[in-house]
C-alpha cells in the first residue's frame, strides 16, 4: 500500500500542474487517468483507515479514464463512419427521403457537385446482343457470372420477348445501403452507389435486399487479373477481393474524365444514354446528345419497380411492345 | 424453488423420511459426479475421438473454403444465402428450447424438470456458441467481423442481429452458470484437493463461497427467477431479430409479417426435440434411467406436439394468403410442388404428421417413440429452414431464371461439424461439471423427480391436495449445507 502512495504522489508531482478540476471536465482520453492520480494521492495522504476508500477512488479513476479513452476511440471511429455514411444527394428531384439533417448542415458548407450522374436506356432500341455486358466484363475484369450489366429477355403480356439490360439502379434510396452493417456501401456525392470493398465483410445482405439483382458475389479465387498499375478504388474496384461484394459503378470514373461508360459506348444500338441531371444532357455511344429533361418527358421513360421506393436513377424507354410489369407473369408461366 | 408453505407436510414418519431422503441424495450424487470424477470408460473416450475427428475434419473445410471462396460451398449469386445461414439459425434456435423449457419449467415451479434443468441448460449452452460460430463461414469476410461493432450501422438488421445474438449468449452463460454454483462446492468438496487440483481451484472459485445458508437460497433464488423471466423475452427477441434479417427484405417469401413468430415457434419446437434426444443419448451413456424416466419423456413429448400443432398453423399461414392470390406466387408453387417439394414434405411427413402421431398414439408414447420423434423434427425443421431460405434466395425477381444452391462437400463437412460438436461439447462439458443438477434434485427430493413414490408417499398422496405432490414434498433439503455428502459415497 505504501508502495501505491507512493507512486500516484509521484505521478501527482509530476503532474502537478494540471489542477483536477479541469481535468474533471475534459472529455479528452488523455487527462483524465490524471484526475485518477490525483484522487488517490489526495486519499493516500489519509491514514490506513481510509483504505478502501482509497482504492475505491482509485479503480474509479482508472475505470472513468478507461471510458473516456475507449469512448473517445469509439466517437472518433464512428464519427469517421458517420461522415462516410452521410447521404450527400443535392436534392434535385426534391426527394428529401435520403436527405438527413446533416446534408443540410453541408449543403451551406460544402460546393454542391457540379454532376448528378443518371442513364437512360431506350429498350425500343436494344436488340439483345449483349455487347454492353461484354464490354463491362471486360474493362472490369470480370467472370463470366458477374453480369455487371445483365441483359434479360423478358416476355411481354402478349407473348413477345424483348430485351431488358440492367445495370445498378443507383438508386436514390437504396435498400442496399440500409442494410450494410459496416458501411461497406456508400453513396458519393454525385449520386453513385459504391462498394467499398476493403471494408465489405461478405454478409450479402444487400443482395437480399436488392430488388433488382444488381450486387455480385466474388465467390472463387481462381479469378486472374493482369498486373494494374494502380490501387482498387471504389470507382474503380479492380482487381476485386475474393469474398466481398461487387456491382455496377456506373464507369463513374469514366464519366468525371468526360468518357462515357463501358456499356454505353460498347453499345452499338445507341440505346444507352449516360446522362447528367444537372447539366440536363444525355449522350449515347452513337454520339446522339439529347436534352435529359425533354428526353425523358417526351418519351414517357419510366423507372422500374417504382413500388420498391427506391428512386432509381436510370430511366427506360418504352417502344412497342416493352412491357416492364410483364417479368412476373413470365415468372409464373 | 423452496417451498416453505409446504413445511407441515408431517403425514411421513419423520425418520424414515429422512432416511429416504438421504438414500435418494447418495444416489444423485453418485450418478451426477460419476462422469465428472469418475474415470474416463473407454466407450467415452472412442466417442470424444470420433466427434472430435469430425468437428476438425469441419475445420479443415473451412480453412480449405477461406483460401478457395465461398463458391467451394455451392454459392453462388442467385444462391446467395443457403447452408450457412440456415445453420446460424437452426442451431440458435435448437439452443432457445433449451433455455426456454428449463425457464419455463423453473417459473412455474415444475418440480420434475429437476434432472432435466441442467442438461438444458447445457445444450442451449453448447448449441447457441455454435450457431453464433456459424456466422463465420457465412461470412465471406470473417478477418473483418469486428467491424460490425465499431462501424455501426444501426439501420442494419445485421447489426441488430449481432447485438442481440451476443446478449443472448451472455444470458445463456448466466442461466447456465448459477444453478451451478452450489453444484460446484458439492463437486469441489467431493473431488479434494489431491486429485485434481487445478480443477480443486476452479471449482472453488467458481462456486463463490457457497455455504448454502438460508440467505445465500434465498438470492439464488431470487436471482434465478429473474433471469429466467429475462431469458424468456430475451430468447423471443432473438429469433424475432432474426427473422428480419430476412423479412426486411422486399423479397417475396421473405416479407413476412408471420416470420418473427415463426422463427420463434420453430426454435421452441426443435429446441424442446432436441432437450429430448439428448435426455434420451445422455440417460442411455450415462445412466441416469432412475432419474430421467418415461414420464419426463412424454411431458416434453406433449410440449412438442402442442408447438408442432402452433407451427404447423404458421406454415400454413404463411403460404395461405400468397398461395391463395397467386400474387407473387413462384416461391409458393415451387415450395409445395416444385423443385423444393421433396424437402417441404418431407418436413411435413417427419417433421408434422410423425412426431404429433407418435405422441397422440399411446402405444408408441414411450421413451422410444419421444426419441423417434425429436429426431424426426430436428431433422426435419433443418430442412425446413432450408425450404424457408432458398426458395426466396433462388427464385427470379427479373425474368424467369431460377438459380440452384448445390450441395458440396465444404459445406457438407461444415454443417457436419457443427452437429457433432453439440454431443462433443456436452460430453467435454459434462467432464467437468455434473451432469445433473444436483443441489435441485435434493431439494426436489425424491418425489418430485421420479416415477417411483414409496408405498408411505402414495398413502399420503390420498391426504394432500394434488399441488403439494407437484411441487414435491416440501421438506427441502437432505443437510442445509448442502455439501456435506460423506466422500466414501461418491469414490467411485
Amino acid at each position: 500500500m505504501r508502495k501505491l502512495s507512493k507512486i500516484s504522489k509521484q505521478a501527482s508531482d509530476e503532474l502537478d500542474l494540471i489542477p483536477a478540476e479541469s481535468c474533471a471536465s475534459s472529455v479528452d482520453g488523455q487527462a483524465c487517468p490524471i484526475t485518477s492520480a490525483a484522487l488517490v494521492e489526495e486519499s493516500a495522504n489519509k491514514e490506513e483507515k481510509d483504505l478502501s476508500r482509497r482504492r475505491f477512488l482509485g479503480m474509479f479513476g482508472a475505470v472513468a479514464g478507461a471510458t473516456a479513452v475507449l469512448g473517445t476511440g469509439i466517437e472518433l471511429l464512428s464519427y469517421r463512419a458517420y461522415a462516410q455514411s452521410l447521404p450527400k444527394t443535392n436534392n434535385w428531384t426534391g426527394n428529401s427521403g435520403m436527405t438527413g439533417s446533416g446534408a443540410a448542415d453541408m449543403a451551406s458548407t460544402v460546393a454542391p457537385p457540379t454532376h448528378q450522374w443518371a442513364m437512360v436506356i431506350d429498350l425500343s432500341m436494344c436488340n439483345g446482343c449483349g455487347s454492353c455486358t461484354a464490354a463491362c466484363q471486360k474493362a472490369h475484369y470480370l467472370t463470366p457470372d458477374q453480369t455487371w450489366m445483365k441483359v434479360f429477355t423478358l416476355t411481354n403480356s402478349v407473348g413477345q420477348t424483348y430485351h431488358l439490360p440492367r445495370p445498378c439502379m443507383q438508386c436514390e434510396n437504396p435498400p442496399c445501403l440500409h442494410v450494410c452493417p459496416v458501411h461497406a456501401t456508400f453513396r458519393q456525392d454525385q449520386g453513385v452507389v459504391l462498394v467499398n470493398q476493403d471494408r465489405c465483410i461478405g454478409c450479402r445482405m444487400c443482395m437480399a435486399a436488392c430488388p433488382y439483382e444488381a450486387r455480385y458475389f466474388n465467390w472463387n479465387s481462381d479469378v486472374k487479373y493482369p498486373p494494374i498499375p494502380v490501387e482498387a478504388t471504389p470507382e474503380f474496384p479492380v482487381p476485386q477481393r475474393l469474398g466481398t461484394v461487387g456491382k455496377c459503378t456506373f464507369c463513374v470514373g469514366n464519366l468525371n474524365h468526360g468518357l462515357l461508360s463501358e456499356c454505353a459506348a460498347g453499345c452499338s444500338m445507341g440505346a444507352i444514354y449516360n446522362g447528367d441531371l444537372k447539366t440536363d444532357v444525355a449522350v449515347n455511344g452513337m454520339g446522339t446528345t439529347v436534352k435529359l429533361s425533354k428526353f425523358l418527358y417526351e418519351k414517357n421513360a419510366v423507372t422500374y419497380k417504382p413500388e420498391q421506393n427506391t428512386h432509381p436513377r436510370v430511366w427506360y424507354i418504352l417502344g412497342a411492345g416493352q412491357d416492364l410489369s410483364a417479368d412476373a407473369s413470365a415468372a409464373k408461366s | 424453488m423452496k417451498e416453505t408453505d409446504m413445511n407441515e407436510n408431517v403425514l411421513l414418519d419423520e425418520n424414515g423420511h429422512r432416511a429416504a431422503q438421504q438414500a435418494w441424495a447418495a444416489d444423485v450424487r453418485r450418478a451426477a459426479l460419476k462422469p465428472t470424477i469418475g474415470r474416463t470408460s473407454v466407450a467415452w473416450r472412442l466417442s470424444v475421438t470420433v466427434l472430435g475427428l469430425i468437428v476438425l475434419a469441419g475445420i479443415g473445410a473451412w480453412i480449405y473454403q477461406l483460401k478457395y471462396g465461398l463458391g467451394a460451398a455451392g454459392y453462388n449469386d442467385q444462391a446467395f444465402w443457403a447452408v450457412y445461414i440456415v445453420d446460424v439459425v437452426a442451431f440458435i434456435g435448437v439452443s432457445y428450447g433449451g433455455a426456454v423449457i428449463s425457464a419455463v419449467l423453473r417459473l412455474t415451479g415444475q418440480s420434475w424438470r429437476a434432472p432435466l434443468t441442467r442438461l438444458a441448460e447445457g445444450t442451449a449452452l453448447v448449441t447457441v456458441i455454435i450457431g453464433a460460430l456459424f456466422i463465420f463461414p457465412h461470412l465471406g469476410r470473417p478477418e473483418r467481423f469486428w467491424e460490425i461493432p465499431i462501424f455501426v450501422n444501426t439501420s442494419s438488421p445485421l447489426f441488430w442481429d449481432f447485438m442481440a445474438i451476443s446478449t443472448y449468449v451472455l444470458a445463456t452463460v448466466i442461466f447456465f452458470y448459477l444453478p451451478l454454483i452450489p453444484d460446484m462446492a458439492i463437486v469441489n468438496k467431493t473431488l479434494g484437493r489431491a486429485d485434481r487440483p487445478v480443477l480443486y481451484k476452479i471449482y472453488k472459485v467458481l462456486s463463490l463461497k457457497w455455504m448454502g445458508s438460508e440467505r445465500q437460497r434465498r438470492m439464488l433464488h431470487s436471482v434465478l427467477t429473474l433471469i429466467s423471466l429475462i431469458i424468456i423475452p430475451l430468447a423471443v427477441s432473438v429469433h424475432s431479430v432474426l427473422s428480419w434479417a430476412f423479412a426486411t427484405t422486399s423479397r417475396p417469401g421473405w416479407m413476412e409479417t408471420v416470420f418473427p413468430p415463426y422463427f420463434v415457434i420453430a426454435a421452441l419446437y426443435s429446441g424442446t426435440a432436441l432437450v429430448i434426444v439428448v435426455a434420451s443419448a445422455f440417460r442411455k451413456g450415462y445412466h441416469l434411467e432412475r432419474f430421467i424416466t418415461k414420464r419426463h419423456f412424454v411431458r416434453l413429448g406433449y410440449i412438442m406436439a402442442a408447438l408442432g400443432l402452433v407451427y404447423a398453423y404458421l406454415t400454413i399461414a404463411d403460404l395461405m394468403s400468397e398461395g391463395y392470390t397467386g400474387i407473387t406466387s413462384g416461391w409458393i408453387r415451387e415450395t409445395i410442388s416444385g423443385r423444393y417439394a421433396i424437402p417441404f414434405w418431407f418436413y411435413v411427413l417427419a417433421g408434422e404428421v410423425l412426431p404429433i402421431a407418435l405422441v397422440a398414439v399411446k402405444k408408441t408414447r414411450n421413451i422410444k417413440g419421444m426419441t423417434v420423434a425429436s429426431i424426426g423434427v430436428v431433422i426435419a425443421l433443418w430442412i425446413k429452414r432450408i425450404v424457408i431460405v432458398l426458395p426466396p434466395v433462388t427464385q427470379p425477381l427479373i425474368g424467369s431464371y431460377w438459380g440452384t444452391y448445390h450441395f458440396t462437400w465444404v459445406s457438407i463437412t461444415i454443417t457436419l461439424a457443427g452437429v457433432a460438436a453439440i454431443p462433443l461439447g456436452l460430453m467435454l462439458l459434462f467432464r467437468v461439471l455434473p451432469v445433473l443438477s444436483i443441489e435441485e434434485m435434493e431439494e426436489m427430493g425424491e418425489l418430485g423427480s421420479v416415477e417411483q413414490v414409496s408405498r408411505e408417499t402414495l398413502e399420503a398422496q390420498k391426504h394432500l391436495p394434488a399441488f403439494a405432490y407437484a411441487n414435491g414434498n416440501g421438506n427441502g433439503h437432505v443437510n442445509g449445507n448442502g455439501v456435506g455428502m460423506p466422500e466414501k459415497e461418491v469414490q467411485l
